[in-house]
Protein backbone atom coordinates (compact mmCIF):
# COMPACT_ATOMS: atom_id res chain seq x y z
CA UNK A 1 0.00 0.00 0.00
CA UNK A 2 2.71 2.39 1.35
CA UNK A 3 5.30 1.65 -1.59
CA UNK A 4 2.32 1.72 -4.22
CA UNK A 5 1.89 5.42 -3.27
CA UNK A 6 5.51 6.42 -3.21
CA UNK A 7 6.37 5.18 -6.51
CA UNK A 8 3.61 6.87 -8.16
CA UNK A 9 4.86 9.64 -6.72
CA UNK A 10 8.17 9.38 -7.97
CA UNK A 11 7.37 8.19 -10.95
CA UNK A 12 5.09 11.27 -11.61
CA UNK A 13 7.88 13.65 -11.00
CA UNK A 14 10.72 12.41 -12.85
CA UNK A 15 9.18 11.35 -16.53
CA UNK A 16 6.37 14.15 -16.85
CA UNK A 17 7.29 17.33 -15.88
CA UNK A 18 11.14 17.46 -15.86
CA UNK A 19 12.48 14.90 -18.52
CA UNK A 20 9.83 15.64 -20.65
CA UNK A 21 8.11 18.42 -23.40
CA UNK A 22 9.16 20.94 -20.98
CA UNK A 23 12.82 20.21 -21.67
CA UNK A 24 12.53 20.05 -25.56
CA UNK A 25 10.61 23.24 -24.80
CA UNK A 26 13.38 25.02 -23.13
CA UNK A 27 15.80 23.45 -26.27
CA UNK A 28 13.87 25.15 -28.46
CA UNK A 29 13.25 28.77 -26.95
CA UNK A 30 16.59 29.17 -26.04
CA UNK A 31 18.41 30.59 -29.21
CA UNK A 32 15.61 33.58 -29.24
CA UNK A 33 15.69 34.08 -25.51
CA UNK A 34 19.64 34.61 -26.23
CA UNK A 35 19.33 36.89 -29.19
CA UNK A 36 17.01 39.25 -27.26
CA UNK A 37 19.38 39.85 -24.50
CA UNK A 38 21.62 40.94 -27.14
CA UNK A 39 19.73 43.32 -28.82
CA UNK A 40 19.25 45.30 -25.49
CA UNK A 41 22.84 44.97 -24.98
CA UNK A 42 23.60 46.73 -27.76
CA UNK A 43 21.08 49.27 -27.79
CA UNK A 44 21.82 50.22 -24.05
CA UNK A 45 25.42 50.38 -24.83
CA UNK A 46 24.65 52.97 -28.22
CA UNK A 47 22.70 54.94 -26.03
CA UNK A 48 25.48 55.74 -23.33
CA UNK A 49 27.65 55.99 -26.17
CA UNK A 50 25.50 58.84 -27.77
CA UNK A 51 24.72 60.46 -24.22
CA UNK A 52 28.60 61.03 -23.48
CA UNK A 53 29.58 62.13 -26.72
CA UNK A 54 27.12 64.76 -26.65
CA UNK A 55 28.43 65.86 -22.54
CA UNK A 56 31.82 66.25 -24.36
CA UNK A 57 31.36 68.45 -27.10
CA UNK A 58 28.84 71.21 -25.31
CA UNK A 59 32.01 73.33 -22.89
CA UNK A 60 34.31 73.80 -25.84
CA UNK A 61 33.13 77.13 -26.97
CA UNK A 62 32.81 79.38 -24.08
CA UNK A 63 36.38 78.16 -22.89
CA UNK A 64 37.75 79.68 -26.20
CA UNK A 65 36.19 82.98 -25.49
CA UNK A 66 37.39 83.16 -21.93
CA UNK A 67 41.07 82.91 -22.60
CA UNK A 68 41.03 85.54 -25.59
CA UNK A 69 39.49 87.86 -23.00
CA UNK A 70 41.96 87.11 -20.22
CA UNK A 71 44.70 87.46 -23.43
CA UNK A 72 43.46 90.85 -23.99
CA UNK A 73 42.81 92.22 -20.62
CA UNK A 74 47.03 90.93 -19.98
CA UNK A 75 47.87 93.56 -23.07
CA UNK A 76 45.43 96.45 -22.00
CA UNK A 77 47.17 96.07 -18.66
CA UNK A 78 50.68 96.23 -20.07
CA UNK A 79 50.26 99.33 -22.26
CA UNK A 80 48.22 101.32 -20.07
CA UNK A 81 51.36 103.08 -18.54
CA UNK A 82 52.43 103.80 -21.55
CA UNK A 83 48.94 105.28 -23.36
CA UNK A 84 48.69 107.17 -19.99
CA UNK A 85 51.98 109.46 -21.12
CA UNK A 86 51.14 109.16 -24.45
CA UNK A 87 48.35 110.82 -23.90
CA UNK A 88 50.18 113.77 -21.40
CA UNK A 89 53.12 114.16 -24.07
CA UNK A 90 50.59 114.94 -26.51
CA UNK A 91 47.71 117.62 -25.63
CA UNK A 92 47.25 118.88 -28.56
CA UNK A 93 45.94 115.22 -30.54
CA UNK A 94 44.30 114.12 -27.29
CA UNK B 1 59.98 112.46 -32.54
CA UNK B 2 56.39 112.51 -32.50
CA UNK B 3 56.17 112.11 -28.67
CA UNK B 4 57.98 115.55 -28.14
CA UNK B 5 55.79 118.10 -26.76
CA UNK B 6 57.36 120.77 -28.48
CA UNK B 7 54.68 121.60 -31.24
CA UNK B 8 51.80 121.97 -28.62
CA UNK B 9 54.08 124.59 -26.46
CA UNK B 10 55.35 126.80 -29.37
CA UNK B 11 51.81 126.59 -30.55
CA UNK B 12 50.21 127.61 -27.20
CA UNK B 13 53.30 130.43 -26.58
CA UNK B 14 51.90 131.93 -29.69
CA UNK B 15 47.91 131.69 -28.39
CA UNK B 16 48.92 133.69 -25.02
CA UNK B 17 50.87 136.26 -27.56
CA UNK B 18 48.11 136.57 -29.86
CA UNK B 19 45.70 138.38 -27.49
CA UNK B 20 44.70 138.85 -23.86
CA UNK B 21 41.50 137.15 -23.76
CA UNK B 22 42.60 133.79 -25.82
CA UNK B 23 45.62 133.92 -22.70
CA UNK B 24 43.09 133.95 -20.16
CA UNK B 25 40.85 131.56 -21.73
CA UNK B 26 43.72 128.64 -21.76
CA UNK B 27 44.93 129.78 -18.69
CA UNK B 28 41.39 128.93 -16.93
CA UNK B 29 41.26 125.45 -19.01
CA UNK B 30 43.08 122.84 -17.16
CA UNK B 31 46.31 121.57 -18.91
CA UNK B 32 44.71 117.70 -19.84
CA UNK B 33 42.20 120.29 -22.23
CA UNK B 34 44.85 122.67 -23.56
CA UNK B 35 44.88 121.68 -27.28
CA UNK B 36 46.95 123.26 -29.89
CA UNK B 37 43.91 123.38 -32.68
CA UNK B 38 40.62 126.22 -30.76
CA UNK B 39 38.48 124.78 -33.19
CA UNK B 40 38.83 120.78 -31.87
CA UNK B 41 38.13 121.91 -28.52
CA UNK B 42 35.73 123.61 -29.57
CA UNK B 43 33.96 121.13 -30.98
CA UNK B 44 34.77 118.61 -28.12
CA UNK B 45 32.86 120.81 -25.69
CA UNK B 46 29.63 121.24 -28.10
CA UNK B 47 29.69 117.34 -28.77
CA UNK B 48 30.10 117.85 -32.86
CA UNK B 49 33.24 115.06 -31.77
CA UNK B 50 33.40 112.69 -29.19
CA UNK B 51 35.75 109.75 -28.28
CA UNK B 52 35.38 106.63 -30.00
CA UNK B 53 35.75 103.00 -28.25
CA UNK B 54 38.60 102.35 -30.69
CA UNK B 55 40.89 105.26 -30.01
CA UNK B 56 39.85 107.82 -32.36
CA UNK B 57 37.54 110.51 -32.79
CA UNK B 58 33.82 110.03 -34.19
CA UNK B 59 30.64 112.22 -34.75
CA UNK B 60 27.42 111.67 -32.49
CA UNK B 61 25.53 114.03 -35.43
CA UNK B 62 26.69 114.51 -38.60
CA UNK B 63 29.24 116.65 -39.05
CA UNK B 64 29.69 119.96 -40.75
CA UNK B 65 32.73 120.41 -42.95
CA UNK B 66 34.80 122.13 -40.79
CA UNK B 67 34.24 119.75 -37.87
CA UNK B 68 35.15 116.53 -40.28
CA UNK B 69 38.09 118.37 -41.08
CA UNK B 70 38.71 119.03 -37.85
CA UNK B 71 38.49 115.45 -36.31
CA UNK B 72 40.25 113.83 -39.43
CA UNK B 73 43.08 115.83 -39.15
CA UNK B 74 43.67 114.81 -35.26
CA UNK B 75 43.03 111.34 -36.26
CA UNK B 76 45.62 111.38 -38.53
CA UNK B 77 48.00 112.68 -36.36
CA UNK B 78 46.72 110.03 -33.61
CA UNK B 79 47.35 107.09 -36.20
CA UNK B 80 51.20 108.01 -36.59
CA UNK B 81 51.12 108.33 -32.96
CA UNK B 82 49.82 104.54 -32.44
CA UNK B 83 51.86 103.29 -34.96
CA UNK B 84 54.95 104.57 -33.27
CA UNK B 85 54.20 103.57 -29.93
CA UNK B 86 52.67 100.52 -30.56
CA UNK B 87 55.98 99.38 -32.65
CA UNK B 88 57.90 100.52 -29.63
CA UNK B 89 55.96 98.69 -27.20
CA UNK B 90 55.81 95.11 -28.96
CA UNK B 91 52.02 95.32 -29.69
CA UNK B 92 49.15 95.88 -32.49
CA UNK B 93 48.00 99.45 -33.27
CA UNK B 94 44.75 98.05 -32.30
CA UNK B 95 45.51 97.31 -28.81
CA UNK B 96 47.67 100.15 -27.85
CA UNK B 97 44.54 102.43 -29.86
CA UNK B 98 42.26 100.62 -27.82
CA UNK B 99 43.82 100.66 -24.76
CA UNK B 100 44.42 104.65 -25.18
CA UNK B 101 40.80 105.30 -25.80
CA UNK B 102 40.17 103.46 -22.24
CA UNK B 103 42.00 106.08 -20.74
CA UNK B 104 40.09 108.94 -23.22
CA UNK B 105 36.89 108.38 -22.08
CA UNK B 106 37.55 108.27 -18.59
CA UNK B 107 39.46 111.63 -18.90
CA UNK B 108 36.56 112.88 -20.59
CA UNK B 109 34.49 115.83 -18.90
CA UNK B 110 31.02 116.44 -17.92
CA UNK B 111 28.86 117.72 -21.63
CA UNK B 112 31.60 115.69 -23.50
CA UNK B 113 30.69 112.96 -26.06
CA UNK B 114 31.84 109.38 -25.73
CA UNK B 115 30.74 105.81 -27.07
CA UNK B 116 29.94 102.69 -25.14
CA UNK B 117 30.91 99.34 -25.88
CA UNK B 118 27.79 98.71 -27.63
CA UNK B 119 28.60 101.58 -30.13
CA UNK B 120 25.92 104.02 -29.18
CA UNK B 121 26.90 107.88 -28.08
CA UNK B 122 26.57 109.13 -24.45
CA UNK B 123 27.15 112.01 -22.78
CA UNK B 124 29.45 112.39 -19.89
CA UNK B 125 27.83 113.03 -16.76
CA UNK B 126 29.63 112.99 -13.14
CA UNK B 127 29.47 109.17 -13.07
CA UNK B 128 31.74 107.04 -14.60
CA UNK B 129 31.45 106.39 -18.28
CA UNK B 130 30.29 103.11 -19.73
CA UNK B 131 33.60 100.95 -20.59
CA UNK B 132 34.68 97.97 -21.94
CA UNK B 133 35.20 95.41 -19.45
CA UNK B 134 38.72 94.98 -20.54
CA UNK B 135 39.13 98.76 -20.10
CA UNK B 136 39.39 97.98 -15.43
CA UNK B 137 43.18 96.85 -16.45
CA UNK B 138 44.01 100.47 -17.99
CA UNK B 139 42.91 101.73 -14.78
CA UNK B 140 44.55 99.13 -12.21
CA UNK B 141 47.77 99.24 -14.00
CA UNK B 142 51.07 101.43 -12.57
CA UNK B 143 51.62 104.45 -13.89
Amino acid sequence: MNSFELTYRAAAAKTRSIKGPSMEFAARNRRPQRQWVTTATILIGGALALGGCVSVTAPDKPIVIELNINIKQEVVYRLAADAAKTIEDNPGVF
Amino acid sequence: MIRSNEFGISNLRLAGLGGAALGLLLAATPVAAQTANPAYAAARAGGQIGEQIDGYLGFPSSPSADVRRTAEDVNIKRRAIYAERASATHSTQEDYAFTTACRLILKTRPGEKYQSPDGSWHTRTSEAPLRDAKCAAADTAPN
